[in-house]
């Protein structure tokens, strides 16, 4: 059997991964046989990946591949080192349609994805009317994947019904949740999808220009779209109704509040992204006063599944109120991290311990939708992920980020973490968001430091509620559910904070000491040697004045005689 | 306008091209100078202040030169609990910098980013847009090695 061509996942994960010097060595190696570049093939934790393709079609994956001549060379032998079987557990538990040709393709390669039933979701929709493309869409039942989960076939039903000279179609790129990476490997993998979906909904709604809003920290989603929409242009995709529809990459500057629809078209304007109070909606009135709809990422790469198959095919998959699948971002406390689908109605536990592998001893909870969202504990993993189970729980679906956090972190010190992330994005415009979130975090800082109180706590509950109810935008409105929901499973912690000065975890580092047991100690003096602050002494006494708990010792101690232990 | 900054007209000169025009500015010369604010408010013909408001407003814009290699250390969710407090505290050990600094020697400053998009690889850090993944100290400390040889 020999390999009729080679894929190399050269996605952002990929080449952090080293995956840029493997695809460099192997084309350098394997003389006529090509050697594609293709994005994320979801198993981030075994990167760098290589598929060997071979003649009768099947395929031999390889793990953590290294750019030397040992790795390569076995590659191409079809050797036996360092094979990668995709986990028995994922592939039964996976539904992959959204994510289909992510790892497939080569995302700047037009015809790839036409060969692989690109655009045909685009014929369908052209060979309808406006109006039946709307009604496909109300009909798949699909939610926005944005974290509001808005209809969004009654969304594209508004923006069709306004008259308008221009109609403004935004893409919302922002991806603003630290710790979620779902829409950058959608647009690193397969851009076309993506503008697949934009265009289709330009023809259902009559849009006229076409805007993606793009986090600047993501390159290499922006020179893979900016490829794409040049062989777009160059394949007349984007005329549609007789009219050339212009599609245009703006880049985001950092700020997590233009995530939110009317930060982000006052951004587009150029100006400080702030949101203003609504109504009017965008859709009324949005970009320079246009009729404007935004939808996310993930949700126009739904569009050509829908339009394809149709959305009444579509809503076969998922729970009653929550159609199709879900990507995830699953990353944190278990062993394999990555980029997931699944359909709605897949339970938490299937997520973490059958997909990403964590060890259900090891397991406290999973924080979903970010600095937004909450936490859901390990005894309630038997949860279906979909918009309202979650929500119920005092969680969100969110965007899509998922963070195992193991039984070692401590839950005040994560919502600390939370808060400190919202005060600073707070754009300042509602005074309980700005100042409430912020006296919420020195509240916080307070207790992981060992000085709380008792009544930090219901300090902490009482801001919760008034930033929730004083706030304009979805910033401060969810602000302080990474504090409630903490409250709600683990008051208990809290409480060991502020009344015993006890971090059940031992993680808040004001709370704990280094310990070095004596018994086990063998004297190598590798902490001694390691340590930064000289506060390890020759007879092996550790000084907890001058200690910073860095815990380089820990890591260097061949004995592990070295703990963190409470004060 | 100051002939420095010229290649603003690369792009239209509305309004809604400023953020644009100040990313120019920024990847051209690594930072947004008085001189560069001043070029922006001519040529967009908008106050200083208004200027000076928008690149407060966007956690991007750095108004101080940074260094030959800045570092950007990632502390979204998935790296926070992979221990990205501990990344700073080893390259602060290794070059003494705190996050907004920039060293004498001007070789390397250092920043704090919320996720890179590669939370999987946790904890992550780039230097010059380039993502390294999967830190640890050692492996940190050789990184840091070869781009002060460099
Ligand atoms: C503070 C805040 C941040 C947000 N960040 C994002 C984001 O990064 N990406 C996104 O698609 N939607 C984000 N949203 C939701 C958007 O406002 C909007 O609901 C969404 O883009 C609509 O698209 P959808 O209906 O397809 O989900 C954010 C909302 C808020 C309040
Ligand atoms: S949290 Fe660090 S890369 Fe996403």
């Amino acid at each position: 059997m020999s390999i009729k061509f080679l894929r190399v996942g050269v996605a952002s994960c990929g080449i952090a991964s080293g995956a840029d010097g493997v695809m460099n060595l192997l084309k350098e190696k394997a003389g006529n046989t090509p050697v594609i570049g293709v994005g994320c093939i979801g198993h981030c934790y075994a990167e760098p990946i290589v598929e060997a393709v071979l003649d009768d079609g099947s395929s031999i994956f390889y793990r953590d591949v290294k750019p030397v001549d040992a790795d390569i060379d076995n590659i191409l032998a079809c050797g036996e080192e360092n094979r990668f079987e995709i986990p028995e557990a994922r592939r039964k538990k996976e539904k992959v349609m959204v994510l289909a040709l992510a790892g497939k393709v080569d995302p700047t390669n037009f015809d790839d994805y036409i060969a692989n039933g690109g655009y045909e979701g685009l014929k369908r929709a052209l060979s309808l009317t406006p109006e039946e493309v709307v009604n496909e869409m109300k009909l798949s039942g699909l939610r926005g994947r944005g974290g509001g989960g808005f209809p969004t076939g009654m969304k594209w039903s508004f923006l069709a019904a306004k008259q308008a000279e221009e109609k403004i179609l935004i893409c919302n790129a922002d991806e603003g949740d630290p710790g979620a990476f779902m829409d950058r490997s959608l647009m690193e993998s397969v851009p076309h999808q993506v503008l697949e979906g934009m265009l289709i909904a330009a023809y259902a709604t009559g849009a006229t220009k076409l805007f993606i809003y793009c986090r600047a920290e993501y390159p290499m989603a922006i020179k893979h779209l900016k490829i794409a929409i040049e062989q777009i242009y160059e394949n007349k995709l984007n005329v549609i109704n007789g009219r050339a529809l212009e599609i245009n990459i703006k880049e985001g500057a950092g700020a997590f509040v233009c995530g939110e629809e009317t930060s982000l078209i006052a951004s587009l304007e150029g100006k400080r992204g702030t949101p203003r109070f609504r109504p009017p909606f965008p859709t009324d009135s949005g970009y320079l006063g246009h009729p404007t709809m935004i939808n996310n990422v993930e949700t126009y790469g739904n569009v050509p599944v829908i339009l394809r198959n149709g959305g009444a095919e579509y809503a076969k998959i998922g729970t009653e109120g929550s159609k199709g699948t879900k990507l995830f971002a699953l990353a944190g406390d278990l062993k394999n991290p990555g980029l997931i689908e699944v359909p709605m109605g897949t339970t938490l536990a299937e997520i973490v311990f059958e997909i990403g592998g964590a060890d259900p001893a090891e397991v406290k909870a999973v924080q979903t939708g970010g600095p937004s969202g909450g936490c859901i504990p390990v005894e309630l993993f038997n949860t279906p992920v979909d918009y309202d189970s979650l929500k119920a729980l005092g969680a969100i679906m969110g965007s899509g980020g998922m963070i195992v956090i193991g039984k070692n972190r401590c839950m005040v010190e994560t919502a600390r973490y939370f808060l400190d992330f919202t005060h600073r994005e707070s754009c300042g415009k509602c005074t309980f968001c700005r100042i409430g979130t912020t006296r919420m975090f020195e509240t916080l800082e307070r207790i992981v430091a060992g000085k709380g109180k008792p009544e930090d706590i219901t300090l902490l509950e009482e801001l919760g509620k008034k930033i929730k109810a004083g706030s304009l935008c979805g910033l401060g409105q969810t602000a302080p559910n990474p504090v409630l929901a903490t409250l709600r499973y683990y008051r208990h912690e809290y409480e060991a904070h502020v009344n015993d000065h006890v971090c059940e975890a031992l993680q808040c580092n004001a709370l704990v000491k280094l310990k070095l047991d004596q018994s086990k100690c063998v004297k190598c003096r590798m902490c001694i040697k390691n340590c930064p602050v000289d506060a390890i002494s020759d007879d092996f006494v550790i000084d907890a004045d001058k200690c910073t708990r860095c815990n380089s010792c820990m890591d260097v101690c061949p004995k592990k005689a070295i703990s963190r232990v409470s004060e | 306008m100051n002939p420095e900054f010229a290649y603003l007209k690369k792009i239209g000169n509305e309004p809604n091209n400023l953020i644009k025009g100040l990313q120019l500015i920024q990847s051209t010369e690594g930072y947004v100078s008085d001189d560069g604010i001043r070029a922006a408010a001519e040529y967009f013909s908008l106050p200083e202040v208004e200027i000076e408001g928008v690149l407060s407003f966007y956690a991007q814009f750095k108004r101080v030169k940074p260094g030959k290699n800045h570092i950007c250390v990632c502390d979204g969710t998935a790296c926070h609990i992979k221990g990205s407090s501990q990344v700073h505290t080893w390259i602060e050990q290794e070059l003494g910098l705190k996050p907004g600094e920039t060293s004498d020697d001007g070789v390397f400053s250092l920043e704090t980013v919320a996720c890179l998009g590669c939370c999987s690889l946790a904890p992550v850090m780039s230097i010059n847009g380039k993502v390294y993944g999967k830190l640890d100290r050692k492996k940190l400390a050789k990184i840091l090695k070869d781009y002060a040889e460099k």
